[in-house]
């Protein structure tokens, strides 16, 4: 599984996901990769699980992973509480989704 | 505050200085408190002008997403729109004003960021990310007065 944080340029935002969603889910000890991107490198990749900043999303449109918009990006309970729920949803449907 | 790395890092108390914040600004509009952030960097020698219209370059084309977590906007452009040092600029206002965000609006602690390349100022990053998370700092910054409050909070 992999997961994208995403920000509009390359730096900032996306990294700092990265360093919010590594730390939990080192905690819970779950293994999934994080990776940063920046709105020009994201088209054409591939993730299962997309993280954003709310108000990105019309920049997303063309995305099919899970979409996980985050309101308050300095709030690690709300990105914990979404990005476990995204993981478990899509744990839950079952492997090779494509 | 310091976080080990193996990569050159910058803490966040080296990117943030009494010539780079001010508190109890009055600006009339979201691209009047970008210039207000923006012209302290400059005389500080941290960034070029043109950085500050770059900085609302990137608000008007990607959208308000910088408004990063209610009344907090996280203000950047790219390091080679006129980044001349790592830096962080902060105004709070006086009157929140509205950036378009559709939840975290309207913003009165105004950040701008200045990094000189995409690693350098994560440490930075995070160790702010992690002050704004704590409402009591919030609080602090909100209630300082003038900037010898206000860079208090950061130590």
């Amino acid at each position: 599984m992999r997961i994208a944080t995403l920000c509009g340029m390359g730096f900032g935002t996306s990294m700092m996901l990265k360093l919010f969603i590594d730390d939990i889910l080192k905690a819970e000890g779950i293994r999934v990769e994080v990776v940063p991107w920046d709105l020009g490198t994201f088209k054409g990749q591939q993730a299962d699980i997309v993280v954003a900043a709310m108000d990105m999303e019309s920049h997303l449109r063309s995305t099919t992973a899970r979409l996980v918009l985050i309101k308050n990006l300095v709030d690690k309970a709300e990105i914990k509480t979404k990005i476990l729920d995204a993981i478990q949803s899509l744990s839950s449907e079952g492997p090779n989704r494509g | 505050m310091t976080i080990s790395s193996d990569h050159i890092s910058v803490p966040l108390a080296s990117m943030i200085g009494q010539g780079t914040i001010r508190a109890q600004v009055a600006a009339l509009s979201w691209e009047d408190a970008v210039d207000h952030v923006g012209a302290l960097l400059v005389k500080a020698g941290k960034i070029q002008p043109g950085y500050i219209s770059a900085m609302k370059h990137v608000l008007q084309e990607m959208g308000p997403y910088a408004v990063i977590a209610p009344g907090i906007v996280l203000l950047h452009a790219r390091p080679e729109d006129g980044v001349l040092e790592p830096c962080l600029g902060l105004v709070t206002l006086s009157t929140p004003v509205p950036f378009g965000h559709s939840q975290n609006d309207p913003v009165d602690l105004v950040f701008a960021l200045g990094a000189v390349d995409k690693k350098a100022h994560i440490v930075a990053l995070k160790q702010l990310a992690e002050m704004l998370e704590n409402p009591d700092v919030l609080d602090k910054m909100r209630a300082a007065h003038n900037d010898l409050e206000l860079i208090d909070v950061f130590d």
